[in-house]
Parts: C-alpha cells; structure tokens; sequence
C-alpha cells in the first residue's frame, strides 16, 4: 500500500476518534513539549553567553594578560585559588616591554577597575564600576559614545580628570540634566565628564551600563588597585588568529622573563580568550544538554508505552479489518506497514503538537523571567524524527501481531 | 451406467474428470480452474484430530456455477478456504488457473486471493468507514493499482451492480442487499478466475436473496466462475452443479436438473 495513502488512512481514524487519539498523543505531546523548551532555554543560554555575556567581555580575536582569569564560572578548587591568590600581581612597568614584543597587525590597551562611589551635586552618592584604561580600548572593547566625545592623547598621558560615564550613571548621577561639561566626584576627587557610551545592556538581568572611563595615569588608579602602580589587565587584540596565537606566545615569552620562571614550570599569568572563558560553559551546555533530554526522554518512553497498548487494543477492535484486508490479497508487510504508519503518524501528530506547545512555553519562559530562550531549528527536526521514531518502536510489536494474524480466525471474528 | 451419456452422467465420475483428478503432480491445461487431488486438512483441536477432509477430488471447468452443499461438520467450510487460499492442504494438491497453490506460502497465497479470487460473505464483510468506492477499491489497492484507475474500475464495477448511486455511501447508510452487492462488485473489481461466495444469502431475507441469485445468474452467463457455498438446498439449486460434502468427502456431484430432482422427491 503506498505511504501517503496509509497517511491518510492512519489520519482518519484520528480523526474519527479524538478523545482516545488525543490521550495516546499526550505522553509523546509533553514529552517532546519539554525537549523543545528546555533546548531551546539551553540554547537561548548558550547564545546569551556567547554573544552578549563573554561576547561583551571580551572582543573578538582579543586575550586579556591577567594574574588571574577573569570569568571563573563553575566550582573553583580551593588550591587553584590559593595559587591564584599568590601570583604576581601585573604592573604598568609589564605594559612596555609587552607592547614592544607584539606583532605587527595587533593593538592594545590596559585596565584596571574596581567599586567605587561617584556623587554629583544632583543625586545622592551612587556605587559604580570605575575603569582607569589607557591604549585603544574603546576600539578594542567596541564601545561607542553617544554623546560628547573621547579622550584625547593628552588627556591620557597626562592623567587629566575627565570621565565618560555609561548610560546608568546618566540616569543615577544626572537625572534630568545633560552630564556633559559637569563634575562628577569619585572618592574624594571631582572630574569633569566628555562623553557618554551607547548602552551595552544587560545579561541575566545584571546592568552592563553601570560605570565610569577615566585615564588610567588620572588619580583614579589610586582607588583601582592596592598599589597606584599596578594593572588590572592589559588587552591585545590581533587581526586575525594566527596573528592572535603569535602574539599570545611573544607575550607568554615577556611575561615569563620578567617572572622568571624556568622552562617546566608553569605559567603564573592567565591570558585568557572568548574561547577559554567559554570552556567551563560548553562542558556545561553538554551536561545541561543530557540531563534536559533525558528528562524529556522519560516522557517519551511513557508516551510509547502508551501507544503500545493503544494500538495492541486497536489491532484487537480491528482484526476482522485485518481479516477481510487479507483476504483481498494484502501480504503480511501491507499490513504491517499500515500499523507501523499509523503508529507513526499518530505519534508525529502529537509531537508536533508538542513542538508547537514547547515553542510557546519556551517564548513564555523568555518572556517572564530573565532566561532566555531560542528555538533551533534542529530542535524541531529532531522533535519530529524522535515523534516518528517513537510511534515506529512502539508499533512494531502490535502491527506484527496483526499481519501474523490468521485470516480465517480472524474473519470469524465478530 | 455404460449407456449413460455425457450430459446425463454424474460428472464426477465422467472420465475426463477422472483422469484429471487421478493425474497427480500433473500440471491441469487451461479450462480447469481448479483442480483438487487427493485433498487432507486434519486440525489438532487440544490434542484430538480432527480430520476435516479425507481426501477430495474435485475438478472445475472455467466458466461453470457450482455449488458446494453439505451439512455442518461436512468439511465444506474447510474445503471454502483452501479453495480460498486462506488455508492450505496437510496432503494432496490444489491447482487454481494452472498454478499449484496447495505448496504455497503466505506471500505467494495473498497474491494469488489478491489476483485470482473474488470473495463474497455471508456477513458481507465490508470495512465499515470506508465508502462503497473506497470498499471497492481495496482490492486494487493490494495489487499496486494506481488511484485514478482504481477509481475508474471501482465505478465501472459498482455501476454493475447498479450501485452508480451509492458510491460514497458507507456500509450502514445501505441495505442488506446493497451491501452484498458492493461486496460483489470488490470480489469482480481485479477480475479473478473464480467468484467464490460463502452462504451469499443467508443474513438476506428471501426477495433480497432472489435479487443477489439473478445477480450470480447474469455472472455465470456472461462467463464468470462461480463457486457458492451453502447449506440452503434452494439457494444451491440455482447452481449449474452441485457438489455434497460429507464427512469430509465428496458425497454426490451432480447436474442441478439430477439434484433438484431429488430435492423434489425428498420434499
């Protein structure tokens, strides 16, 4: 019997009998509502940190030189820590030597940032991220004014005090006045703000707009760090990877020197890229990956059981169908095949509902509370197949118990 | 006996009929349809035997309406399935239109009902969501007919059985006699060798049963193998040949005018 009219055949007795088509669909239709959801939440999480969370941390074919990571996500051991804790700390006297050993097609900046208070005479004390940066940085991080205007070259080595503040502290330190032109005191000391950054916006409902840019050879050093003379980071950013890898190994050769480190021993700097901060979160998807299928899957693997039975009682009701079927002539594959389709189809319809509803508590999960959600494509393919697959598995064994029927017993059938 | 002539003498004992059932492993020629040696069916009911067939021979020309009588437990139920090819012989041989379907197995036998045989129930056995249309073209389905030429010989096929009407019916929006007359219609839509009908009549009241008769009537006339089984001597009596089972061997076979005669004599 061709396929598409054993489609039909299977849809039409759907058709004829909702309820109890409806309550067969219902464990495949959860089931596969859930794999959609909580793939799609887990991808939506995954896009979140890679394009908006290590994304906005970290530019594109950049590494940060740091004492220590910056992005520590997932259970840290205590001895790593401790080692961390004791590493050298970087110093401005690390900036030249590393700047001079870079590659051609490379930039750089440097950063160090900490909490700080910031009050204007407009608002009352607020507590803000402070940045002292010097080199490229607002080329290199991707961040664009939208108001007033950079530093200039001699602001930044002569240490003036000037600030560009981002759009939060526009609100909290100058409601309803322009900042441009007006002081803004950090600690104890005023400077004058030029600029304001476009918004950076925000993951898992943390603001990235919260802070102030000042020279770093301003008197804000003396707030970012134990001693005015060390950095926090200094950010190198190539023009493409190979260019990228040369400059990392140069930069670990410096660094090594200056610490004396002998060959064998490890490295007591970090120098960290998108990839390596995402490394602790694609380890991660994968284990959120499996248990969010495998928790679907339980459903599934209900939803079959049901089918099973469902359709054993439909070959029962049916075997003067399948009887008369033989009868005229169909061989036992003809009707296996109508019950493995029918199985199938059965199966596929609800977990197209499924996909449907999963999509839907997906966009509502997104909607009302700070995950985010996005439905891959493959999902839907794989929620489809897994719907097939699933009504194939649990038709093969009541679809052969029918075509193994025995025509005459099953013709005197009543 | 010596002096009976072909027309008159009981044809099972008609020589050429013996020569072809005694012939065995003998491939029959064209206008036998069927052809039976020496056929056994036994079933094993919880460790009884039961012998159902001890051995039947019976031969069948093309184009011949033929009746299969016989009390209950005569084993014409048994003889109606092998002859059906849903069943198949513990010894002996059947040939049906010149192929030996008595060794065959299950694939081989669905195409052969598929191809070569036109079933028609006592209960009609109609799948009772689908059309008159969609009944008839079951058939046509199995032999990998495609649907525009399935629909056109469906029509073709109720139309006569002036059913034209009544195509998108399904079975409970018709009557008895509607019903076995689609049940005609699938059983001739693949043009078997043999129309083989089991009680035709008997969930049928008597007009109706006169009306399914002229149908069979008009069948054989134009040409169609008709085997009919049934316990009603009347409904046989309008066979051409009538074959009595009992106990599972061929008892009497006889020309209608032979056994009506009797029938007359019995009454």
């Amino acid at each position: 019997m061709p396929l598409l009219e054993a489609v039909r055949l299977a849809l039409q007795t759907i058709r004829v009998q909702k309820l109890k088509s409806f309550f067969t669909l219902a464990g495949v239709c959860i089931g596969v509502m859930f794999l959609i959801t909580v793939v799609s939440i887990i991808d939506g999480m995954g896009r979140y940190m890679k394009e908006d969370l290590v994304g906005k941390l970290l530019a594109v074919n950049s590494f940060e030189l740091r004492r220590r990571p910056n992005l520590n996500m997932g259970e840290m051991d205590p001895a790593i820590w401790e080692e961390y804790r004791r590493r050298r700390r970087l110093f401005i006297s690390d900036l030249l030597p590393v700047v001079e050993a870079l590659p051609e097609g490379t930039r750089w900046a440097q950063e160090s940032e900490n909490s700080v208070m910031a009050v204007s005479r407009y608002a009352r004390p607020r507590s803000t991220r402070a940045i002292g940066i010097d080199g490229d940085w607002f080329a290199i991080k991707n961040v664009a004014l939208t108001d007033g205007r950079p530093f200039t070259d001699q602001e930044m080595t002569q240490g003036e005090n000037v600030v560009i503040i981002g759009p939060d502290m526009v609100e909290r330190a100058f409601p309803g006045v322009d900042p441009i032109g007006r002081d803004l005191r950090i600690g104890t000391t005023p400077y004058r703000v030029i600029g304001i950054t476009e918004s950076r916006g925000s993951v898992f409902g943390i603001s990235f707009d919260n802070f102030v840019i000042a020279p770093w050879r301003s008197p804000i050093r003396k707030l970012l760090n134990p001693e005015p003379q060390m950095i926090d980071a200094v950010v190198i950013q190539a023009e493409n990877q190979t260019v990228l890898m040369e400059a990392q190994e140069r930069v670990r050769g410096v660094m090594r020197t200056r610490h004396k480190l002998r060959p064998g021993m490890k490295d007591d700097f970090s120098m960290e890229t998108s990839d390596s901060a995402l490394e602790f979160w694609n380890k991660l998807e994968g284990y959120l990956l499996i248990a969010g299928v495998a928790l679907p899957a339980i459903g599934l693997v209900v939803g079959a059981i049901v089918i099973m039975n469902i359709m054993l009682v439909a070959v029962a009701e049916r075997t003067r169908e399948i009887g008369i079927r033989k009868a005229l002539g169909a061989r036992r594959r003809d009707i296996l095949a109508q019950f493995l389709v029918e199985s199938a189809t059965l199966s596929t319809v609800g977990a197209m509902l499924g996909i449907a509803l999963g999509i839907g508590l997906a966009q509502a999960i997104a909607a009302a509370t700070p995950l985010p959600a996005s439905v891959a494509p493959w999902s839907i393919v794989v929620g489809v197949l897994v719907g097939a697959g699933v009504g194939i598995i649990s038709g093969v064994y009541p679809a052969s118990r029918a075509s193994l029927l025995d025509p005459i017993a099953a013709l005197r059938q009543e | 006996m010596s002096q009976h002539t072909e027309e008159e003498a009981p044809l099972s004992t008609t020589a050429e009929r013996q020569a072809i059932v005694t012939s065995a492993g003998a491939t029959p020629s064209k206008e036998w349809v069927i052809v039976t040696r020496g056929l056994k069916r036994e079933y094993d009911m919880g460790g009884e035997i039961v012998r159902a067939l001890r051995g039947v021979d019976i031969a069948v020309r093309r184009n011949e309406y033929l009746a299969i009588m016989g009390p209950s437990g005569s084993g014409k139920s048994t003889l109606m399935n092998i002859i059906g090819c849903l069943d198949t012989p513990n010894e002996g041989e059947y040939w049906l239109n010149g192929q030996l379907v008595s060794t065959m197995k299950d694939d081989d036998l669905a195409r052969v009902r598929n191809k070569e045989i036109g079933f028609v129930f006592q209960t009609f056995n109609l799948l009772p969501r689908a059309t008159a249309l969609a009944n008839v073209e079951l058939p046509l389905v199995y032999a990998g007919i495609s649907s525009s030429e399935r629909r056109h010989r469906a029509m073709e096929a109720l139309e006569s059985v002036q059913l034209g009407e009544r195509v998108h019916h399904r079975p409970n929006e018709l009557s008895g006699g509607q019903r076995q007359r689609v049940a005609i219609a699938r059983a001739l839509v693949n043009r078997p060798s043999i129309l083989l009908a089991d009680e035709p009549t008997g969930n049928l009241d008597s007009g109706t049963s006169e009306e399914i008769m002229r149908v069979f009537e008009q069948l054989a006339d134009s040409g169609q193998t008709v085997i009919m089984v049934t316990h009603e001597p009347d409904i046989a009596a309008h066979a051409r040949r009538v074959v009595v089972l009992r106990d599972g061997q061929v008892a009497s076979d006889e020309r209608r005018e032979k056994f009506t005669e009797k029938l007359g004599v019995a009454h």
